[in-house]
């Protein structure tokens, strides 16, 4: 069969509305038929297959192209200001695009299967299914989209689907709450991105980002300066912030664990809150130095301060959901030191081992009766033997140990930062990543012994404790293997092996203008055509070498941290050679500060609720006594005026009127005499009337 | 001995129409009333004929004199025939009592 593009793009539409059949068809008729979530766990099995076909076929055939299918949706024609518009819709089919799409359908599905174990026995069990359906079609749709108008439609889709699967379990205060704040921090980020868009929009007029690239990289910027660019960068990284949890809007992702668990693996831990990450892997191309850099700098925050945060924590689903704020805040800052392709490859290896460790902690949660204090738990390691060693297998990952994919992808992140500080001198970034994988270590580890080893500290729930059936343990058991490193590169120590990197992520062209790069990101035209004509060098050699050279330092660096973090957690938690509480009570500030979250959400609370609150009272007062009282002012300066004009009818007009009528009467009164009905003397009225006429007019 | 001339005959016919007229207006019964019109139609055919006859109008005068006096009979004929239906309504053919033209 020769196989053509128009047939990738027939496979990729499939795969993109098959979901949302699902998702209305399980939505519709759920609560009558009850097998129906077979259909949508079935659909989800499909749409796995297509994509892994569509991954092969493009990689393979068409791994240099890029296939673009477009149709124009609305032609606005002339508008005045806006020169003419055309709005296309279409699909993008990248590298990048097709193993997201493979990602998001391996996820989805395991996360799909898993659930059919653990939601069992909901009264909304089909419901539930459905919406999941609907929050994998707007994931799709997020990464297939070429243009900013789809991705902002399917951005708000799963921020919708985010929103009711958070607030699946309503009836409970807390659950409904998250699920608002959830949805209301994302509105704030989605503010920025809105903005962002317009900006471009109404500069380039059109929606594609292929074509704003190309405008771009002919050097019509926004505003016509590489500030309005950077302007653009920030605005659109904006709407990443609000998606991926970044600090500072990073309080929603906690609460969002109050959601099903599996929820939290496929939305809040592998697929959407990637989307800020892949959004920023879109639009690199267009990404200055300046946003580049503050880009990274919010990274960083979001990877310390999440990290520092999870190490005390005693919920086992608020350590991952911190934790997974500290792995995207890696990835963003991976964008923002220019290591495009390793942000890229963390977002697909974080995926799967994320996925894994919710799925285990949603393993031990429905095994302990929701019970989510890890206080309460304690050697479940010989009663859930497959819980486990998975969550052992992704949790080694997490904190980036040789062998699994975590750590040829965090490995790759920080030696993006290390090239980048040797590059530029700024060694904050490579020493945030280097304090973070030691602290992730750390949680991690505490995590698991506190979880699994030692000795049960609940008992009678204990008892009660066994292994989870197989639609539970299969997803893990898929998940743990994805987390090893061979799939991704059959070196397991040099990220850079992987085939992955090499041959089918590549850094896209930038269109930023040479004078708003960095400076390592510069092309250069005469090394091109030196080394090679046909390839062309996006970074410059000094940045290859500087990665190059960073490569060994980092690789020990982060896995002794990393073992180190581990020790750290057996001594304290296994071995307890040293008493956490002593030690907590000792670091008082330090722990208080960590265990109240950075006192975010009362900050928050004390600034932007209160604050809301106290403008609203204002405004209210305002409207009370201020707009309230020249409303009822000038109603009752209306009433008298009716009033006045009421007396001046009853007495004016009617006044004329009534007279007019009298004076008829009147007259009436007087002619009535001479109608008497008799022929005679009428005919004498008119003889005599006749006589003094011609008397008159004689 | 006198000439008779016009006027006269003008005479003649304004006396007749006068008495005419006060046959109309006073007269209770309405036949006299009709009796009274007739008086008047024929004062005016007076006129007629005497104009023709010292005017210069060749026959015209005659004519429409003749023409009057059918016209009375026709006319006589009709009002015959309301004063008859008065009588049938009122029993009466007093013209001082038949007054309900006033309402």
């Amino acid at each position: 069969m020769h196989i053509t593009e128009s047939l990738l793009v027939k496979i990729a539409l499939v795969t993109l509305f098959l979901p949302l059949i699902g998702f209305i068809v399980t939505l519709l008729f759920g609560k009558r038929i009850k097998w129906l979530y077979w259909f949508e766990n079935s659909i989800l099995i499909i749409i796995f297959s297509l994509s892994a076909v569509l991954a092969y076929l493009k990689l393979t055939n068409f791994t240099d192209q890029t296939i673009i299918s477009e149709f124009q949706w609305i032609n606005l024609g002339n508008v005045p200001f806006l020169k003419t518009i055309t709005i296309e819709l279409g699909i993008m089919l990248d590298n990048v695009t097709v193993i997201m799409v493979l990602a998001v359908t391996i996820v989805s599905m395991v996360v799909h299967i898993f659930s059919i174990g653990y939601m069992k026995g909901d009264k909304r069990y089909n419901r539930y299914f459905s919406y999941l359906g609907l929050f994998t079609f707007s994931m799709l749709g997020i990464v297939l989209t070429h243009n900013l108008l789809m991705m902002y439609i399917f951005w708000e889709l799963v921020g919708i689907s985010s929103y009711l699967l958070i607030g699946f379990w309503y009836e409970k205060k807390t659950v409904s709450d998250a699920a608002k704040k959830a949805f209301l921090v994302n509105r704030i980020g989605d503010i920025g991105m809105f903005l962002g868009i317009l900006i471009l929009v109404t500069t380039f007029n059109t929606f594609s980002f292929d074509k704003i690239f190309y405008q771009i990289s002919l050097g019509n910027l926004p505003f016509g300066t590489e500030f309005g660019l950077t302007l653009v960068g920030v605005l659109l990284f904006c709407g990443a912030i609000g998606k991926s949890a970044q600090f500072p809007l990073h309080v929603w992702l906690p609460d969002a664990m109050e959601g099903p668990t599996p929820v939290s693996a496929l939305i809040h831990a592998a697929t959407m809150v990637a989307a800020g990450v892949y959004f920023l892997i879109r639009i690199f191309p267009i990404l200055s130095g300046d946003a580049l850099l503050i880009i990274a700098i919010i990274g960083a925050l979001s990877a310390f301060i999440p990290a520092t945060i999870a190490v005390t924590q005693n919920d086992i689903k608020k350590v991952l959901a911190y934790s997974t704020i500290s792995q995207l805040g890696y990835m963003v800052m991976a964008i923002g030191v220019g290591a495009y392709t390793f942000a890229f490859f963390h977002l697909i290896t974080h995926a799967f081992f994320k996925a894994c460790l919710f799925l285990g902690s949603g393993s031990v949660i429905n095994a302990m009766h929701h019970e989510q204090d890890m206080r309460n738990m304690g050697g479940l390691r010989k009663k859930m033997p497959i819980t486990y060693v998975t969550f052992l297998i992704a949790s080694l990952a997490l904190s980036g140990i040789p062998l699994t994919s975590g750590f040829l992808s965090k490995d790759g992140i920080l030696v993006g930062t290390f090239a980048f500080g040797s590059l530029t001198g700024n060694w904050w970034f490579a020493a945030t990543g280097f304090l973070v994988a030691f602290l992730t270590a750390f949680y991690m580890f505490r995590a698991i012994i506190l979880t699994f080893h030692g000795k049960p500290r609940d008992k009678k729930k204990y008892e009660k404790v066994k292994e989870s059936s197989f639609v539970m343990a299969m997803p893990l058991v898929v998940l743990s293997i994805l987390s090893l490193s061979f799939w991704y590169s059959l070196n397991p120590f040099n990220p850079e092996e992987s085939k992955l990197l090499s041959n089918w992520v590549k850094p896209p062209e930038i269109s930023v203008p040479q004078s708003a790069r960095y400076d390592f990101m510069k092309t250069e035209t005469e090394k091109v055509n030196e080394v090679n004509l046909k390839e062309e060098i996006i970074y410059s050699s000094a940045y290859t070498e500087a990665i190059h050279h960073a490569h060994y330092p980092t690789l020990f660096t982060s896995a002794t941290l990393a073992f180190l973090g581990i020790l750290f957690a057996f001594i304290l938690y296994q071995w307890k050679f040293i008493d956490p509480d002593k030690l907590a009570n000792k670091l008082k500030p330090v722990y208080l500060l960590s265990f109240n979250k950075w006192y975010f959400d009362e900050i928050y609370y004390a600034t932007f609720v209160a604050g809301t609150i106290g403008l609203s009272r204002v405004i209210n007062f305002f409207d009370n006594k201020i707009v309230d009282g020249i409303v009822n002012g000038s109603a009752s300066v209306t009433r008298y005026l009716s009033a006045f004009t009421g007396k001046f009818d009853n007495i004016v007009v009617d006044g004329f009127v009534n007279m007019t009528a009298y004076l008829s009467g009147l007259l009436g009164l007087f002619f009535r005499r001479f109608q008497t009905g008799k022929v005679q003397s009428y005919l004498m009225f008119v003889i005599f009337s006749i006589i003094i006429l011609l008397y008159i007019f004689k | 001995m006198i000439h008779i001339g016009l006027n006269h005959y003008l005479i003649v016919s304004s006396l007749l129409f006068s008495l005419g007229i006060f046959a109309v207006i006073t007269r209770k019964n309405a036949i006299m009333v009709l009796m009274g019109i007739e008086l008047i139609l024929n004062s005016a055919n007076i006129n007629f004929v005497a104009f023709a006859r010292y005017g210069n109008f060749g026959l015209t005068g005659q004519l429409t004199a003749l023409f009057v006096i059918i016209l009375a009979a026709a006319e006589a004929a009709i009002a015959m025939a309301i004063v008859l239906n008065i009588y049938k309504m009122f029993t009466n053919i007093n013209v001082d009592e038949i007054d309900t033209l006033k309402d």
